[in-house]
C-alpha cells in the first residue's frame, strides 16, 4: 500500500453553525459551508474541478449540492459511509487531486435531521425487519458501556462518574466553540444524574442530534505550499470497513473496535506515526457517546487496554492537557449532523494548526488527527494531518 | 396403541390479580388471579410455547399432523397452524389446520386428530390450543378469563393415555358470540345461558356416555370440566353427581382464569400431571354443543409430560404492576406510538429467510466451526464459502453477554432490554428480552429463546425469537 503523505493539502475550509437549525434547508447550509470555504481559499465556484459530497439520507446523489449551488459541467459524487461519510469524502477529493486528474476539488458534508420529528438519531440504514428491528443508536454503544465497566474493573458508579468526566470536558471545550450545538457548562453531579436513555448511558453522555455542514477545499501540496499561507498538509489517510456484523459476532468483546485500530494503523504508517500519545498534539475523535471516546483513546494508542480512565481522571485529554482530544467540544456538543462530523473535525484541526482557533487555541499543536467510527456493521476513518511539509 | 403421546402446556409469565382489577374499577374483587398474555404475545405464539413443552426430547420428524385450534387466531384469513409447524421445523409433508370460532373445538380436534393417526393416515398429529380472548373492560367476564395454551401429540406409539370413549352433542343458542365486527365477547342473560346451555347440555351428553360405557359417576378418578365460573362448576360437578373435592380437577380458574377453546385442554394437561397410571378420566367441553371423552391413563403417562407443563408454569410468574398495563397490552388503551425509527418489513424478505427467522437456524462452519446467526455464506474466521451446517439455535439456552436498557427504542413500555446473548453452541445473537423486570437484568444471566409476536408493519403481523430468563 501506498503513501498520502504531504500530496494533498487543504487550503480552506468552511463550517455551519451546528444545532437545530429549524429555519435552514439543506441548501442553506450547503450554500454557507462551501460559501465560506472558497472564500477562506479565495476561491470562486468557477474554480471548482470536481466535487465529493457526504450525507447518510439528506438527498440521493450528488445533485443535491449541484442544484444548491447552480453547478454545472463538475462532476459531483455523493459518498456515504455511516458516520465516517465525511471523512469518506474528503478521502475521496484527496485521492482526486493526488491522482493529478483534477487541481482544485471540494469535500463537502452536510445532514439535515432536524426534520424527521424524531429527537433522537434513529439509525443510519434500511435495517433488517426482524433483526434489526429494535436498534438505537445508543443500543450499541450501551453494550459497550455495560461490558467496558465490567473489563476495566469499574463499578456502576465509577463508571458513570469516568464517563461523566468526559462529558463535563466536552461541555467545557464547546461553550468555547461559537458554532457548537450544546455551549452549556455543566457539573459532573448533573451529568451524573441525568435522565437515562440507554442503561447505563444518561442524556449527558449522548451527542447532540443536530443539522449543519462543513466543507474542504483541496489543491496539490506543492502548488499549496507556493501559494497559499498556512496551508494544511494531509499526512495520512486510513479507512477500515470490517466484516459481518461484529455488534453479533460470536468472540466480539465489546471493549472497542477493530475497524479503529485498524484505521488507525493505516493512517499512522503512511504518517509515520510510531507513538501516537506523544506524536498527535492534538485529536478529533468520534465521541457519538462519552463510552465511544473512552474506548477511542484505547483503539487509536493514547492508552493501553483498560486503562483509559485512569487517563481521563488525570485530565490527559483537558484542553490544556497532555493530549487535547475534541477542542471544539467534539460530536457531543459540536453536535453530529452525520455527514458533516468528519469534516467538522477537519474545521477545527486545520484553525488549530493554523493557530486561528480563538480561545480554543490549544497551544501550537503541529500534528492533528481526526478519527470517525459507524455502525453496525464498523466503518472508521482515521485522518492525520499537519501543518508542516517534510 | 393409539392416544397421547406427550402433552405440554404454556401459561404467559405476567398475571393480574382480581384485587387490582376490582381496584381499578370499584366494587369487590374476586380471589385468585388471571393469566395475562404479554404485549407481544398473541395466540399463535403461545401455541408455539405449547408445542415446544410438548415436545421436548421429542423426534419432530415423527410429527405428521399439526391442527391449531383457537377462536382468537391473529388472522381470519391465512392458517396459523402452518406458521406454527414452521417455527417448529415440522416436515412440509404434513397435513395442517385450523379450527376455530367454537369454545369447545379442543377435544373435538383431539378426537380427530386419534381417529385420523388411528386410521394409519399419519404416525402422530400434534394438536395445539391456545386462546386470548377479551371481554368488555370492567365486564363481569373481564376477571374470569385468562389466556394460555395446551398441547397434545396425539397418535401411535407408547402412549400414556389412551380413548376409551367420545361422544359430541350440537346444540343451537346464541349464548356466547363475536360477531365478524365484534372484539369482545357477547352474551345473552347469563342465567338462561347457564340452566339451557352449558348444564344441560354438557350434563346430557356426559350422562349419555357413561351410560353407554356403563361408568357410575364413582368409578371417574378424575373429572375434567369446562366450565367459565366456579360458581357453574360447582354446579355441574353435583349434577354430574360428581365429588367436588375427590374427583374434580381443579378447573385452573383462581390461578389462569377461563381460557376459552384451550381451556378444556390445559385443565387435562394438569390433571395428567397428578394422575396415576391406570386411571380413568371423564372429560367434559361445551360450546355449541358439548363433547366429553372416556379416558385411561396407562404406564407410560410419567414419560407423557412436557417440560413444565402446567404447574411448572403456575409456579412461574410476575404480578403485573397495575390494571393499566393490561389494557396497554391488550391495545385496549391507545398509547403514544412507537418512534418512527421501527422499521418497515417485507413478505418477501420473511418467506424467503423462514428458517433463519421462524426457526431460529444459524451456520456452523464444515472447516473450522465457526458458528454465526444468521446463516453466513462466507465463515466469519476462515472465509470458507458455501461450506457450513445448519445450526438450530431455538432450544438451546444461553448467557447475557452484554445488555442495556433503552429507553429510545420503545415508548410505550420502556426500558426495552437490548441483549446480547452467547447460546450454547458458541453462537452469539442480538434480540431483546421479555418477561423480566429490567432492574433484575444482569451481565451472564441465563436465558431461553421465546417465539414473540415483534410488531405490525405493512399490515401483518411480524414475529422474531427474544429471549427470557431460565426459570
Amino acid at each position: 500500500m501506498g503513501s498520502i503523505k504531504d500530496k494533498v493539502a487543504i487550503v480552506g475550509m468552511g463550517c455551519t453553525r451546528f444545532g437545530e437549525l429549524w429555519d435552514q434547508g439543506i441548501d442553506d447550509l450547503i450554500i454557507e459551508a462551501a460559501g465560506e470555504a472558497l472564500q477562506d481559499a479565495g476561491m470562486e465556484l468557477d474554480d471548482l474541478e470536481a466535487v465529493w459530497a457526504s450525507t447518510l439520507r439528506s438527498g440521493m446523489s450528488g445533485t443535491v449540492v449541484a442544484d444548491s449551488l447552480k453547478l454545472r459541467g463538475v462532476p459531483v459524487t455523493r459518498v456515504e459511509n455511516h458516520c465516517a461519510s465525511g471523512h469518506e469524502a474528503l478521502r475521496n477529493a484527496v485521492f482526486g487531486v493526488a491522482s493529478g486528474m483534477y487541481d482544485r476539488a471540494m469535500a463537502i458534508g452536510y445532514e439535515k435531521l432536524k426534520d424527521s420529528g424524531f429527537p433522537g438519531m434513529g439509525v443510519g440504514r434500511p435495517p433488517h425487519p426482524a433483526l434489526m428491528q429494535f436498534w438505537t443508536a445508543p443500543t450499541g454503544f450501551g453494550f459497550i458501556a455495560s461490558r467496558y465497566f465490567k473489563f476495566a474493573g469499574l463499578d456502576l458508579d465509577r463508571g458513570r462518574e469516568i464517563l461523566a468526566r468526559i462529558a463535563v470536558k466536552n461541555h467545557a471545550n464547546g461553550s468555547r466553540a461559537p458554532k457548537a450545538h450544546l455551549r452549556n457548562v455543566i457539573t459532573l453531579e448533573q451529568a451524573r444524574s441525568a435522565p437515562v436513555i440507554a442503561w447505563p448511558l444518561g442524556l449527558f453522555d449522548c451527542c447532540g442530534t443536530s443539522d449543519g455542514a462543513a466543507a474542504a477545499i483541496v489543491v496539490r501540496a506543492e502548488e499549496a505550499e507556493r501559494r497559499w499561507q498556512k496551508p494544511v498538509y494531509v499526512k495520512g489517510i486510513g479507512l477500515s470497513v470490517d466484516a459481518c456484523m461484529p455488534y453479533f459476532r460470536t468472540g466480539f468483546d465489546y471493549l472497542g473496535f477493530e475497524a479503529s485500530r485498524n484505521a488507525a494503523r493505516q493512517a499512522y504508517a503512511q504518517a509515520g506515526i510510531r507513538e501516537p500519545r506523544k506524536e498527535i498534539h492534538l485529536a478529533e475523535v468520534h465521541d457519538c457517546f462519552t463510552i465511544t471516546e473512552l474506548i477511542n483513546y484505547e483503539d487509536l494508542g493514547f492508552s493501553p487496554a483498560g486503562k483509559a480512565w485512569q487517563d481521563v481522571l488525570a485530565g490527559t485529554f483537558h484542553a490544556d492537557g497532555e493530549l487535547p482530544v475534541n477542542t471544539d467540544g467534539g460530536l457531543k456538543c459540536f453536535g453530529h449532523p452525520v455527514g458533516a462530523s468528519g469534516l467538522r473535525m477537519l474545521y477545527e484541526l486545520y484553525h488549530q494548526l493554523r493557530g486561528s482557533a480563538g480561545e480554543r487555541q490549544a497551544g501550537h499543536p503541529r500534528v492533528g488527527l481526526a478519527h470517525t467510527l459507524g455502525g453496525p456493521p464498523q466503518v472508521s476513518c482515521v485522518v492525520v494531518v499537519g501543518s508542516e511539509r517534510d | 396403541m393409539n392416544g397421547i403421546l406427550r402433552y405440554g402446556a404454556y401459561v404467559p409469565y405476567h398475571r393480574l390479580s382480581r384485587g387490582q382489577i376490582a381496584a381499578a374499577w370499584g366494587g369487590r374483587g374476586e380471589k385468585g388471579e388471571r393469566a395475562i398474555a404479554n404485549h407481544d404475545e398473541d395466540s399463535i405464539t403461545l401455541a408455539v410455547e405449547a408445542c415446544r413443552d410438548c415436545l421436548e426430547g421429542v423426534d419432530r420428524s415423527q410429527v405428521e399432523g399439526l391442527f391449531f385450534v383457537s377462536t382468537t387466531s391473529p388472522y381470519r384469513e391465512k392458517q396459523a397452524a402452518s406458521l406454527i409447524a414452521c417455527v417448529l421445523g415440522l416436515k412440509p409433508e404434513i397435513l395442517t389446520a385450523d379450527f376455530s370460532h367454537c369454545l369447545r373445538s379442543g377435544l373435538t380436534a383431539m378426537e380427530l386428530a386419534r381417529t385420523y393417526t388411528e386410521a394409519g393416515r399419519a404416525r402422530s398429529i400434534l394438536t395445539v390450543f391456545a386462546d386470548t380472548r377479551t371481554a368488555y373492560p370492567g365486564s363481569a367476564l373481564e376477571p374470569w378469563f385468562g389466556d394460555a395454551a395446551a398441547a397434545f401429540l396425539v397418535g401411535q406409539g407408547p402412549a400414556g393415555v389412551l380413548w376409551e370413549s367420545f361422544r359430541s352433542t350440537s346444540h343451537e343458542m346464541m349464548d356466547v358470540w363475536r360477531t365478524d365486527e365484534d372484539r369482545f365477547v357477547q352474551c345473552w342473560e347469563d342465567r338462561w345461558v347457564k340452566q339451557h346451555g352449558l348444564l344441560e347440555v354438557v350434563s346430557k351428553n356426559t350422562r349419555a356416555i357413561c351410560q353407554t360405557a356403563g361408568l357410575e359417576p364413582g368409578e371417574i378418578d378424575r373429572a375434567v370440566l369446562g366450565t367459565t365460573d366456579p360458581r357453574t362448576h360447582r354446579q355441574l360437578a353435583s349434577q354430574l353427581r360428581l365429588d367436588v373435592d375427590r374427583q374434580v380437577a381443579d378447573p385452573l380458574l383462581d390461578s389462569v382464569g377461563f381460557c376459552g377453546a384451550a381451556h378444556v385442554p390445559l385443565v387435562l394437561a394438569h390433571a395428567l400431571e397428578q394422575a396415576a397410571p391406570g386411571q380413568r378420566l371423564l372429560v367434559s367441553a361445551y360450546g355449541d354443543g358439548a363433547d366429553a371423552a372416556v379416558l385411561r391413563t396407562t404406564d407410560h403417562l410419567p414419560r407423557a409430560r412436557g417440560r413444565k407443563c402446567v404447574s411448572g408454569h403456575l409456579s412461574c410468574k410476575g404480578e403485573l404492576p397495575n390494571y393499566l398495563r393490561y389494557l396497554w397490552y391488550r391495545r385496549l388503551l391507545e398509547v403514544q406510538p412507537p418512534a418512527p425509527l421501527l422499521v418497515g418489513s417485507s413478505a418477501t424478505l420473511l418467506w424467503r429467510e423462514r428458517e433463519e427467522l421462524y426457526r431460529l437456524v444459524g451456520s456452523r462452519c464444515r472447516s473450522c466451526g465457526e458458528p454465526a446467526y444468521p446463516v453466513q455464506r462466507i465463515c466469519l474466521r476462515c472465509q470458507g464459502r458455501d461450506e457450513y451446517d445448519e445450526l438450530p439455535l431455538a432450544e438451546c439456552r444461553g448467557k447475557l453477554f452484554t445488555f442495556t436498557l433503552d429507553n429510545l427504542a420503545s415508548q410505550a413500555d420502556p426500558p426495552l432490554v437490548q441483549s446480547v446473548v452467547d447460546l450454547e453452541p458458541g453462537c452469539r445473537i442480538y434480540t431483546t428480552m421479555c418477561d423480566v423486570d429490567p432492574q433484575q437484568v444482569t451481565l451472564e444471566m441465563e436465558v431461553e429463546m421465546t417465539f414473540r409476536r415483534s410488531r405490525k408493519a405493512e399490515g401483518f403481523y411480524n414475529y422474531f425469537w427474544k429471549c427470557r430468563p431460565v426459570r
